[in-house]
């Protein structure tokens, strides 16, 4: 078990199959936010958010109960950020967090980014919500759920899905 | 004629909502049980574990198992001796639902137009099938439908010459499309015959069986498990970690079809399979 603390500098020791658990600072956002970055980055050249060394994890949580931190909070489908990623590589994220496949394109930006894809066991976000330490809405409060979040993780556990090197362990 | 007030409808959705984002049925649990012991892999071995860890935490905690918790799917089935006061039956059931999103703390996923995208903020609408028949029960099954499962179902207009090889060959197709992406193992739900429409609605209703159940036609009982077999040869596993369990079940429901055709309709349902039912 390999232990990754934001921030996350050099993520290229990764191999595929790794599995890691995560601390530190990341992250959350998924379709609509990645749209507004993307649409933000096209009028200013720049992101709304740095996302330098950044790890984003693709997720949307239920709503959190009073007293609790956040609600349950499992992955996304990974590949409906696809059109987004290599944007936010180029701009220095390293580290993604979420399910399934990627594409060819989003491959080839891991490499040339030297980036990490990890993979989440979908559908066990009770057990996920236990892992978060607190929440803050960074940006985009009106998406509720698709909001960008930064949360504060523990222990967040993965596995290695692509590498920096490109290699992939759902080939 | 037997009376029932909407409010009882209401409340009874209400509960349906909130009880089956948080507490796995009994047998799903033991489905994941069984299949940890027969994995040999230890990646395999572990996610299985976490998703039984999951389902007890989620049932002690009323936390939903999975924060993606659907569009709702509901099943009526109404009796001719039933009569409704109050609200009209689909308002009272969206009502329930409205209310058991809020109250259980549920995701609200749904928005009011596929290219405007705004949320209801409640959850609602439903998507709802009624079938009448004689008597005087009204029966009622909810099925909160998750989107990452629900984007890689799929359907076809086999040929009518078409047999079991095709049948097999599409599914394969579908379920090695869903991947790692629709969170296996899957429980799916194959509907055939029918029209585009119904074999749709068939492969819904298929995910109403309770986990592990055996088709009651002798035919489709043994379909089913050779097909369970050739799904399990695809080695995706648990969450797509690679394993022996890609599919829990295979359930089929069957109807009656034109000379011309033959539509076949897959839901993928992940792992999460949840549904529950009231009858009054």
């Amino acid at each position: 078990m390999i232990k990754l603390t934001s921030p996350f500098i050099d993520v290229s020791t990764l191999s595929v199959g790794d599995k890691v658990l995560i601390s530190g600072k990341i992250l959350v956002g998924r379709d609509q936010a990645h749209l507004r970055m993307s649409e933000y980055f096209s009028i200013h050249n720049k992101l709304p958010v740095s996302v330098k060394n950044a790890a984003i994890y693709y997720a949307g949580p239920s709503p959190k109960k009073p007293g609790e931190i956040i609600g349950s909070i499992g992955p996304t489908t990974s590949s409906r950020m696809d059109k987004f990623t290599p944007l936010l590589l180029e701009q220095g994220l390293k580290v993604m967090i979420g399910k399934g496949k990627r594409s060819e394109t989003v491959i080839n930006s891991i490499i040339s980014n030297k980036a990490v894809y990890i993979g989440v066991t979908g559908g066990i976000g009770a057990l996920i919500s236990k892992k978060i330490k607190s929440q803050r809405i960074v940006l985009y409060e009106d998406l509720q759920a698709e909001a960008l979040l930064e949360i504060v993780v523990e222990d967040f556990p993965g596995i290695v899905i692509i590498d920096a090197k490109g290699n992939n362990l759902y080939v | 004629m037997k009376i029932i007030q909407s409010t009882k409808i209401v409340e009874c959705v209400q509960e349906l909502c909130t009880q089956s984002c948080c507490i796995l049925p009994s047998k799903v649990i033991e489905t994941y049980k069984q299949a940890k012991n027969n994995e040999t892999n230890s990646i395999a071995k572990e996610v299985l574990g976490q998703l039984i860890d999951n389902a007890s935490l989620g049932a002690k905690e009323l936390i939903p198992v999975c924060q993606d918790t659907g569009m709702v799917i509901v099943f009526v089935t109404m009796g001719n001796q039933v009569q409704i006061q109050g609200l009209s039956i689909s308002d009272a059931i969206n009502q329930g639902i409205a209310n058991g999103y809020k109250k259980g703390y549920l995701r609200k996923s749904i928005i009011k137009d596929p290219l405007n995208r705004e949320n209801t903020n409640d959850n609602t609408p439903a998507v709802i099938y009624y079938d009448m028949i004689k008597g005087d029960k009204l029966s009622i099954d909810i099925l909160p439908k998750g989107f990452g499962s629900e984007n890689m179902s799929a359907i076809k207009m086999l040929k009518p010459t078409d047999g079991v090889l095709e049948v097999e060959k599409f599914l394969i197709e579908t379920v090695k499309n869903a991947g790692p992406n629709a969170c296996p193992p899957f429980f799916i739900g194959v509907g055939l015959g029918g029209t585009m429409d119904k074999a749709a609605v068939l492969s819904k209703k298929a995910l109403l069986r309770e986990a592990g159940s055996i088709h009651h036609n002798e035919f489709y009982k043994q379909l089913e498990s050779d097909l369970l077999d050739k799904v399990n040869k695809i080695p995706f596993g648990p969450a797509g970690f690679l394993g022996k369990t890609t599919a829990f079940n295979v359930f089929i429901e069957a109807y009656p079809t034109h000379i011309a055709g033959f539509p076949m309709a897959i839901t993928i349902c992940c792992h999460s399979y949840r549904h529950k039912g009231i009858t009054l």
